[in-house]
C-alpha cells in the first residue's frame, strides 16, 4: 500500500508525463504539496503540474463509497460483463501491466484515447514499414526538416529542443537549417530560426499532402510527372525546388502528427510520406518521425505489443488476442454495441471525459475530472509523475523515462486499482 | 522442502559426469549434498532411465527491446498462426518469430530452458529492454549492452583517449544500463550509415571519425577485460552476410591478437565467393581458425527453413537485405546518437541456393568446431530461425543419417558444394550438456548455474531418453527452476519470475563529469534519467536482480 513519502522540497531533473516528447529536465518545487514549475516548463507542464491536487472519493452511483468497496462494485461488473472494454488508457507502463492482466483475465477488449491517430501509423508500419529516426538524431544531425500536416505545437518544446538546439555534435550550425511546412492551419512562426531564417510554407489542404508528397516522390525519382503548374494549389517550381533539396540534404527528416491527419483513409498520406523516405535512401539518409501518443499512448501500444504480441486495438474474448485496428477502435465497439461493460482510464488529463456509453461504467480518473454522467463506478486515482514514480516511452518508441513522484497524494495508482480488481475477477 | 532426484542418468560436464548414474538433492531452491540417512525427504522423483541436464542457457536471443516490439507490431499475420490461449496458469500470448514476452517465457521453460540473454540492447533504450525481460517470467535473463557506434565512445576513440578513460566509459555503461556484457555491431558502421556509407571493412574508415572497425574491436576487447566483465567483447562482426566475408572473420580473430573474443552468428560471417553462383562456405577456415586460436568462441545463428524476420542493430546491412523482405515491408530507424536497428521479415527456403547454402554452412560450422566448450548453440532468434526450432537442431547434430535426408532435401548444387555430407561426427548429450549448459554459463561468468554441483541454483531438465533427440529435447519430462518444478511433460505447471543477471564492474566515477557535459548538450534525456536503478527493475514484482562477480 502507500507510503507517505519525504519527498524533496525541489526536483530536478523531473521528466514530464503530460506530452510524448516527455521532457525531462523541468524543475519543480513542491511547497507544502503545491508543486511550482520554476525551470524548463511549457504551457502544458505549467498547468498540469501546478494543478492542486484535488480532494473527492470514490463512488457508486454517484454515491460516495470507500475505495474497497469501489473495488469490489467494479470488480462485480467484470464479473457480470461477457464482453467488457478497457479504453482511455490515459496510464503509464505499471498502469498498463495491470490493464493486460485485467484484460486477459476478462476477456477485454483494449484501445488507447488516441489510437485513432496511432492506428493510421500502425496501418502504413503493417503494410510497409517505414524508416524512422529519434529526437537525438534530429538534434543532432538534421539538415532539412519538413513539417507535413503538422506544426507540433502541440508539442511545445520540440523546437528549443531538437531544431534550434544550440549545440549540435557535427559541427553543423543548426540556425541554418531549412525548415518546410507543408499543409494548411499551420503556424509556422516557431519554424523562423534564431538567425532570422524563415521557414518555408507549401500552403495546401490537409487531404492534398498526399499528393504533394507524391508528386515530389515523383520528382525525387526524376520522372517526368503532369505538365501541370500546380499540384494542389502549390507552385510545381517550388515542389521542384524541394525536391532537389530533399536528394541533396545529408539528413533529411519529415514529421508528421497522425492525429492531426484527420481525414478519411489519412493512413495513405502517411504512406507516402514512408514510401518517399525509403525512397529517398537509396543515395542519402532520410527518416520519419511522428509526434502522437500523448496520455500513455506509446506506452500503452508498446506494453501491449510485447504482452500479447499485437499492437493496440485487442480483443481477449475468446482466450487468445485478436488484433484489428478498425474493428476494435472504441467508437466502433460502442457504436456496434459490442461491449456490455465499460472501464474508463484517464489519469493525466482532467479534462478528457469518457463516452457517455449506457452500459455498466467503471472511470478511474483524476480527482478533479468534470462528468457529465454518474458512472456506477468512479475511482480518482493518481497521476504518474506526479504522484507515484513509474516509465512512459516516449513519442519515438526507443526512450523511456523514469517518472518521479513529487508530492504525496492519497489516491491510488492505475495499477494498483486495476490489479486488485483483476485479483478479484 | 527436500527433494531427491533418483537414480537418473546424469550429464554434467563441469564436474566431468558423462552418463552416469547419480542422485541429486534439492534444498530451497539449491543443489545440495547427499543428507544424512536420518533426514526426512518430502518429495523423490524416481527418475531412472532418465537423462538429467542442468537447465539450458540461451546466450544470444533477440527476446526483448525496441526492435523485437517494432518486429511484434509489424508482422501480425505471422502471430495469427500462433495464437496462444489463456490457461488458468499461463497468460494468453502468440509465438513464432517475434513471440509476446510472456508466451517467450513458457515456451522457453517448456523447452528446458532456465535462461535466456539478449545481446543486443542499446543504451538508449535499456528501460523498455529490461521491462520486457520483466515480463518474460520464469526464465532468468540478462542483456548485453551495445557499444561501438555511439557518438560519446567514438569521439573519445577519434580524439585518442586513454585505454583507461575509455574502460571507465564501459564500466559506466554496464552499471547504467545494467548490463551483463558488452557487444559490438559492425564496429562504427551503425554510426557510418548514418553519414550514409553503405559499406564498412576491417580496415576502412568511419568518414567522419576516421576510426576503424580493428580500432573499435581492439579498444573494446581490451575495456572488457580490464573492466573484469567475465564474458569476452561480444562481437557481430563487420559485412554480415556478404560473400567473401570469410576473410573479415578470419582477420578479426586475428586483430584481438589473443584477447578473448566471442565471435556471434558466426553462420552469417562465413561466406567465400567460389563457385558459379560466387557464393560458397567458409566454415572449415573459420573452424580451423576457431580450433588454433583459444582466445576465441562462436555461436552459431543456425539457419532453418521457414518464415522469420530479423532484427539487428546493424542498420547498414539491414538496409542491404531490405530487398529480400518477405512479405515486402522493412523497418529501419536511427537511434539516439546511440545506435540504430533494422527489422527485415524473411523467408528461408530450402531449394533457394543460397539458404540452403547457409544451413549446410551452420551445421559444418558446428560440427568442424572441435571444442564444444567454445561453440554455442544458437540460431540468433529470431534471425536464423524463432528458438523453437532447437530441438529440431539438435536432432540435426546428434543424428547423422537424419542430417543426411535432410541434406538430401535441399536445393541439389548447394548440397554439392558442401562438405556436409562427408561429415561423421555425431553430437553425444555430454556435448550437448557443454554447448547449451555448461559453456554458456561459464563464457557469462555465472558460477553457481550451467552445472550440477552442490551449491548449485536448481535449475535442471529431466528428459526422456528418447532414440528421436527432436522430441526428446522438444518436451522434456521435468523441469526446475530455482528448485521449483515450472513444467511437466512440456507443459507450464507453476509460473514464477526469474531474475536479471547483472554486473557491476569498479570504474573511476570521474567519467561522469565527461558524459554529463556530453548528455547536456547533445543527449535528449538527462544523464540521471538515462541510468537505470536497481528499483526500477523490482519494483513491479516481476523480478530481481542477482549481480555477478567481476573476474
Ligand atoms: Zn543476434
Amino acid at each position: 500500500m502507500k507510503t507517505k513519502q519525504s519527498l524533496a522540497k525541489v526536483q530536478k531533473d523531473v521528466p514530464c508525463p503530460f506530452c510524448s516528447i516527455h521532457c525531462d529536465d523541468l524543475v519543480i518545487q513542491n511547497q507544502s504539496g503545491k508543486l511550482k514549475v520554476k525551470e524548463n516548463g511549457c504551457p502544458i507542464s505549467v498547468e498540469r503540474f501546478e494543478r492542486p491536487l484535488a480532494q473527492s472519493t470514490p463512488t457508486i452511483n454517484g454515491k460516495t463509497a470507500t475505495l474497497d468497496e469501489a473495488i469490489s462494485q467494479a470488480a462485480g461488473i467484470f464479473k457480470k460483463s461477457v464482453e467488457p472494454l478497457i479504453a482511455g488508457l490515459g496510464t503509464d507502463v505499471g498502469g498498463m501491466r495491470s490493464v493486460m492482466e485485467l484484460a486477459d483475465k476478462t476477456g477485454s477488449i483494449i484501445d488507447h484515447m488516441h489510437h485513432d491517430g496511432a492506428a493510421r501509423n500502425m496501418l502504413v508500419l503493417q503494410d510497409l514499414g517505414w524508416v524512422m529516426t529519434t529526437m537525438g538524431e534530429i538534434r543532432n544531425r538534421a539538415e532539412l526538416i519538413i513539417f507535413a500536416g503538422t506544426d507540433a505545437s502541440n508539442y511545445p518544446r520540440f523546437y528549443e529542443r531538437v531544431v534550434w538546439n544550440e549545440q549540435s555534435m557535427f559541427n553543423y550550425d543548426t540556425a541554418k537549417r531549412d525548415i518546410v511546412y507543408i499543409g494548411e492551419n499551420l503556424d509556422t512562426s516557431r519554424g523562423k530560426s534564431p538567425t532570422g531564417k524563415k521557414p518555408t510554407h507549401l500552403k495546401c489542404p490537409q487531404d492534398e499532402i498526399g499528393e504533394v508528397i507524391s508528386v515530389l516522390h515523383a520528382l525525387v525519382g526524376g520522372n517526368k510527372t503532369q505538365k501541370k503548374d500546380e499540384i494542389a494549389g502549390i507552385k510545381m517550381a517550388h515542389l521542384e525546388k524541394l525536391a532537389e533539396q530533399m536528394k541533396n540534404t545529408r539528413y533529411g527528416v519529415i514529421v508528421w502528427a497522425p492525429g492531426e491527419l484527420d481525414f478519411p483513409h489519412a493512413e495513405l498520406t502517411i504512406q507516402n510520406f514512408c514510401e518517399i523516405t525509403k525512397y529517398l535512401n537509396r543515395e542519402t539518409r532520410f527518416a520519419g518521425f511522428f509526434l502522437g501518443g500523448n496520455d500513455g499512448g506509446m506506452s500503452a501500444n508498446n506494453v501491449s505489443a510485447w504482452q500479447s504480441g499485437f499492437p493496440l486495438r485487442v480483443n481477449f474474448s475468446k482466450g487468445y488476442p485478436e488484433h484489428d485496428l478498425q474493428k476494435y477502435a472504441t467508437a466502433n465497439v460502442l457504436k456496434n454495441k459490442e461491449a456490455d461493460a465499460l472501464l474508463w482510464i484517464s489519469s493525466f488529463n482532467p479534462e478528457i471525459k469518457p463516452p457517455h456509453a449506457k452500459i455498466p461504467t467503471i472511470v478511474l480518473a483524476t480527482a478533479d475530472t468534470k462528468l457529465d454522467f454518474k458512472p456506477d463506478v468512479f475511482i480518482p486515482v493518481s497521476t504518474p509523475g506526479v504522484d507515484h514514480s513509474g516509465q512512459m516511452i516516449r513519442t519515438d518508441s526507443v526512450v523511456s523515462l523514469p517518472l518521479k513522484q513529487l508530492r504525496n497524494s492519497d489516491n491510488p495508482s492505475v495499477k494498483e486499482v486495476v490489479r486488485r480488481i483483476a485479483e478479484l475477477v | 522442502m527436500l527433494i531427491k532426484l533418483s537414480g537418473g542418468t546424469v550429464y554434467d560436464p563441469v564436474h566431468g559426469i558423462n552418463g552416469e548414474q547419480r542422485d541429486i538433492y534439492i534444498r530451497d531452491g539449491q543443489i545440495t549434498r547427499r543428507p544424512a540417512a536420518t533426514v526426512d525427504i518430502d518429495k523423490t522423483y524416481d527418475l531412472k532411465g532418465k537423462v538429467i541436464m542442468a537447465g539450458a542457457i540461451d546466450m544470444h536471443t533477440h527476446i526483448g527491446g525496441g526492435k523485437v516490439n517494432i518486429a511484434r507490431m509489424m508482422l501480425p499475420e505471422d502471430h495469427r498462426q500462433d495464437l496462444v490461449s489463456r490457461t488458468p496458469l499461463t497468460r494468453s500470448g502468440c509465438g513464432h518469430a517475434a513471440p509476446s514476452t510472456l508466451t517467450a517465457g513458457y515456451r522457453y521453460v517448456e523447452m528446458g530452458y532456465t535462461a535466456c540473454f539478449e545481446p543486443a540492447m542499446l543504451p538508449a533504450n535499456a528501460r523498455q529492454a529490461h521491462m520486457e525481460m520483466a515480463d518474460t517470467p520464469i526464465v532468468d535473463k540478462g542483456a548485453y549492452a551495445m557499444l561501438g557506434s555511439d557518438d560519446f565512445f567514438l569521439r573519445m576513440l577519434a580524439a585518442k583517449k586513454d585505454q583507461e578513460a575509455i574502460a571507465d566509459y564501459v564500466g559506466w555503461i554496464i552499471n547504467a544500463t545494467q548490463a551483463l556484457a558488452i557487444k559490438v555491431v559492425n564496429p562504427g558502421g551503425i554510426s557510418a550509415f548514418k553519414f550514409n556509407q553503405r559499406k564498412l571493412d576491417l580496415d576502412e574508415k568511419n568518414e567522419y571519425y576516421g576510426t576503424t572497425p580493428r580500432d573499435i574491436i581492439k579498444c573494446l576487447a581490451q575495456a572488457v577485460n580490464e573492466l573484469g566483465v567475465p564474458h569476452p567483447l561480444h562481437v557481430h562482426g563487420c559485412n554480415l552476410g556478404v560473400p567473401g566475408n570469410v576473410q573479415t572473420t578470419l582477420d578479426t580473430i586475428n586483430s584481438v591478437e589473443g584477447l578473448p573474443l566471442h565471435l556471434t552468428h558466426t553462420q552469417f560471417h562465413s561466406y567465400g565467393t567460389e563457385g558459379d553462383r560466387q557464393f560458397s562456405s567458409g566454415a572449415a577456415e573459420i573452424a580451423e581458425a576457431v580450433n588454433a586460436n583459444p582466445n576465441i568462441s562462436i555461436d552459431v545463428g543456425q539457419v532453418l527453413f521457414g518464415q522469420t524476420v530479423t532484427a539487428s542493430g546493424d542498420t547498414m546491412r539491414q538496409y542491404a537485405g531490405h530487398w529480400h523482405a518477405h512479405p515486402k515491408k522493412w523497418v529501419l530507424m536511427d537511434i539516439e546518437c546511440d545506435a540504430g536497428c533494422g527489422v527485415v521479415p524473411f523467408k528461408y527456403r530450402d531449394k533457394n541456393f543460397v539458404n540452403a547454402l547457409q544451413w549446410a554452412i551452420g551445421l559444418e560450422l558446428f560440427l568442424l568446431v572441435n571444442d564444444p566448450w567454445r561453440i554455442f548453440l544458437t540460431t540468433d532468434h529470431p534471425n536464423g530461425a524463432p528458438f523453437t526450432s532447437y530441438p529440431h537442431l539438435i536432432r540435426l547434430l546428434m543424428d547423422r543419417s537424419f542430417r543426411n535426408d535432410m541434406l538430401s532435401t535441399i536445393n541439389k548444387d548447394a548440397a554439392a558444394s558442401s562438405v556436409l555430407g562427408s561429415i561423421d561426427r555425431e553430437y553425444s548429450l555430454y556435448d550437448i550438456a557443454i554447448m547449451t549448459r555448461a559453456a554458456p554459463a561459464r563464457s557469462l561468468g555465472l558460477k553457481n548455474r550451467g552445472h550440477l554441483g552442490s551449491g548449485s541454483i536448481a535449475d535442471i531438465t529431466v528428459y526422456n531418453n528418447v532414440k528421436n533427440r527432436e522430441k526428446m529435447f522438444e518436451k522434456p519430462l521435468y523441469v526446475f527452476k530455482d528448485g521449483e518444478l515450472v513444467a511437466k511433460n512440456g507443459k507450464i505447471v507453476k509460473v514464477t519470475t526469474g531474475g536479471t543477471h547483472v554486473l557491476k564492474p569498479e570504474y573511476d566515477k570521474s567519467i561522469e563529469r565527461s558524459l554529463k557535459s556530453y548528455f547536456d548538450k547533445y543527449q535528449t534525456i538527462k544523464l540521471g534519467n538515462f541510468k537505470i536503478d536497481d528499483d526500477e527493475i523490482v519494483e513491479h514484482g516481476n523480478g530481481h536482480i542477482i549481480v555477478q562477480p567481476c573476474t
